[in-house]
């Protein structure tokens, strides 16, 4: 007797017609960072065919070294915001201790790798007043952030007094602007020490128990805590890490401007919420690869420089990332929405 | 007859003026399982959390096999071999299966991977959650590295359970596990339920649904105001008796003097 396989019940006919649209969502359910990755290649093959010269190692290059300090900083953001939460004075901490370690240097005749872990230690200090607030004091990470960007802002601008410090090359907190030629392809000890950082958090994130807690203290803070984790603990470690992420950031920046300037990195709080969005993380928390904030870094860059190869007006550039920012969004919410 | 394996006497818990439990005596033996039911304000979670460790009683006495204990927190509980199932179905959605039998109890690798590194055994841990689920036998759950927020409501509650059966060394407790559930998922957690029973955990299951309370309870624990109003069986009473004596119209005297003491 033979019986030919039909679809008995409605949910298998719907599930059948959802097969293409599931596999897509199970793919990107399970690989945040593959959208992203895939705009990047195909903008690296649009922006090399309107031209050349985007390919040549030596712009590449230049594109890594553009997206070193975002980059670095989009590393400390993915962190706070896989918790749900969001990190809006992540460029003010850097330049404040940016600017601590080349005063230090500068003014006070301190040897560069003290002045390294003193402004490490006051992004690290920044970073847990912002964990502090958020888990003792409860107040919403967004209004905490804001309320800190402009108390570090203001201290400084009250700490530089105005001016711009300027350090010679090849000093050791200038070590990270020195590059490392390969051909034409100029890396600079900033990029790998970017690089450093994102094969450090993506081995946390994945591999050790602090990043599952980090995952799933922003996807469900009430059922982690059920569970038994601790998840303030976690909270305040994720705000932590993030400001010693940021002063790593503040190194690699002192060696890029060789020195330091109160007014460097004005755009560099949105950027690294672009870079992490664009990257594929969900605003919501508990979703993402810290691999796609690299990437959505890296978007950025190319759709500057290539744009401004191909001839385009640099406006157009801002008005790119703006339209795939909503769309990481829309895509975040797609991947997010659909349930068996 | 066998020695309780949790028992408390004389739960007494105040929350300023109002009275959450009002010595409260209470017995769960090994392979049984005991429901908790009682209107709202009766003192059923009150109790649960006394016993989860989630709340510290004013006064009263908890004992586990005949040792007292005291829990200050779920933490302690749990190492004590009491497992809580909440109704929220606390799970973390974005995790798979497996990542969540073992949250916030992770193995690391042996050795240098695991001491230094701090690197997860997630391989060994995947292995032993499809062993856990292959043991309770729940055939709903088949891909262990699927994320929990693509499975049903009583998949979930699957999880959960299963959480809770894995690490639970001797009690389970079951916040309204069904409330949240469909009909056909209630039957699924009901089975998975007797079945841990039938492993010999002892099981305290709180239900607002008569039903359901009367299909898998070996006994049942009635809450009145704070007080236990008494202990029945579904073969002593009627849901329509136990539903009198929880709101009060009748006292267990009153309603044919069968105790479950008896059992």
């Amino acid at each position: 007797m033979t019986r030919v396989a039909e679809p008995e019940t409605a949910e298998e006919v719907l599930g059948q017609k959802k097969t293409v649209g599931r596999q897509v969502h199970a793919v990107l359910h399970r690989m945040p960072a593959l959208s992203p990755l895939i705009v990047l290649v195909a903008a690296g093959v649009v922006f090399g065919l309107a031209n050349p010269r985007f390919f040549l190692p030596g712009n590449l290059s230049i594109i890594l070294q553009q997206a070193s300090i975002v980059g670095a900083l989009a590393v400390g953001q993915t962190l706070v915001i896989l918790t749900a939460g969001v990190d809006l004075s992540i460029g003010a901490v850097m330049v404040l201790s940016s600017l601590v370690m080349a005063k230090l240097v500068k003014d006070g005749a301190v040897p560069g790798p003290v002045a390294l872990l003193i402004g490490l230690a006051v992004a690290v200090l920044a970073g847990a007043l912002n964990g502090f607030l958020v888990t003792r004091i409860k107040l919403p990470p967004f209004i905490v952030t804001l309320g800190t960007l402009s108390i570090f802002t203001a201290a400084t601008l009250i700490y530089a007094q105005g001016q711009t410090i300027s350090l010679p090359a090849n000093t050791f907190l200038t070590w990270t602007g020195s590059t490392i030629a390969i051909g034409s392809f100029n890396l600079t000890v900033g990029v790998i020490l970017m690089l450093v950082l994102y094969a450090v958090f993506a081995y946390a994130l994945r591999q050790t128990a602090w990043g599952r807690h980090l995952y799933a203290t922003g996807d469900d803070p009430e059922a982690s805590s059920l569970a038994g984790i601790r998840t303030n603990r976690v909270l305040l470690s994720a705000y932590i890490v993030a400001g010693a992420v940021i002063g790593i950031g503040a190194w690699i920046l002192v060696g890029r401007i060789n020195g330091a300037d109160p007014n460097a990195g004005v755009n560099a709080n949105l950027e690294s919420i672009t870079a992490v969005v664009i990257g594929g993380t969900s605003l919501f928390g508990g979703r993402g690869a810290v691999v796609g904030s690299l990437i959505g870094a890296l978007i950025v860059q190319v759709f500057d420089n290539g744009l401004a190869l191909a001839g385009v007006d640099p406006n157009y550039q801002v008005l790119a990332v703006g339209v795939l920012v909503l769309l990481a969004v829309g895509a975040d919410q797609w991947i997010r929405s659909v349930k068996s | 007859m066998t020695q309780p394996v949790l028992e408390a006497e004389g739960l007494v818990k105040v929350f300023g003026p109002v009275v959450g439990l009002a010595g409260v005596d209470i017995q769960l033996y090994p392979g049984e399982v005991l429901a908790v039911i009682g209107d709202n304000g009766a003192g059923k979670s009150t109790l649960i959390k006394c016993l989860s460790g989630a709340m510290v009683p004013d006064s009263g006495t908890i004992k586990i096999d005949g040792q007292v204990v005291s829990f200050s927190s779920t933490q302690g509980a749990r190492e004590a071999g009491i497992e809580t199932v909440y109704q929220t179905l606390a799970v973390a959605p974005a995790l798979d299966i497996a990542s969540n039998l073992f949250l916030a109890r992770e193995r690391r690798r042996k050795g240098l991977l695991g001491s230094v590194l701090r690197m997860l055994d997630t391989p060994g841990m995947k292995r032993d959650a499809k062993q856990h689920i292959d043991d309770l036998g729940i055939s709903t759950l088949q891909n262990i590295s699927q994320s929990v927020e693509t499975l049903s409501g009583g998949q979930r509650q699957a999880v959960a359970v299963a959480r809770a059966a894995a690490f639970g060394g001797k009690v389970v407790i079951l916040d309204e596990p069904t409330a949240a559930l469909g009909v056909r998922e209630t039957g699924q957690v009901l089975r998975l339920i007797r079945d841990l029973r039938d492993r010999g955990l002892a099981i305290i299951l709180i239900s607002h649904n008569m039903p359901n309370v009367f299909e898998v309870a070996d006994r049942i624990h009635i809450q009145r105001l704070g007080r236990s109003a008494g202990v029945i069986t579904p073969q002593s009473h009627t849901p329509a008796e136990a539903v009198a004596i929880m709101t009060g119209a009748v006292t267990l005297e009153e309603s044919g003097d069968v105790t479950a003491a008896s059992e």
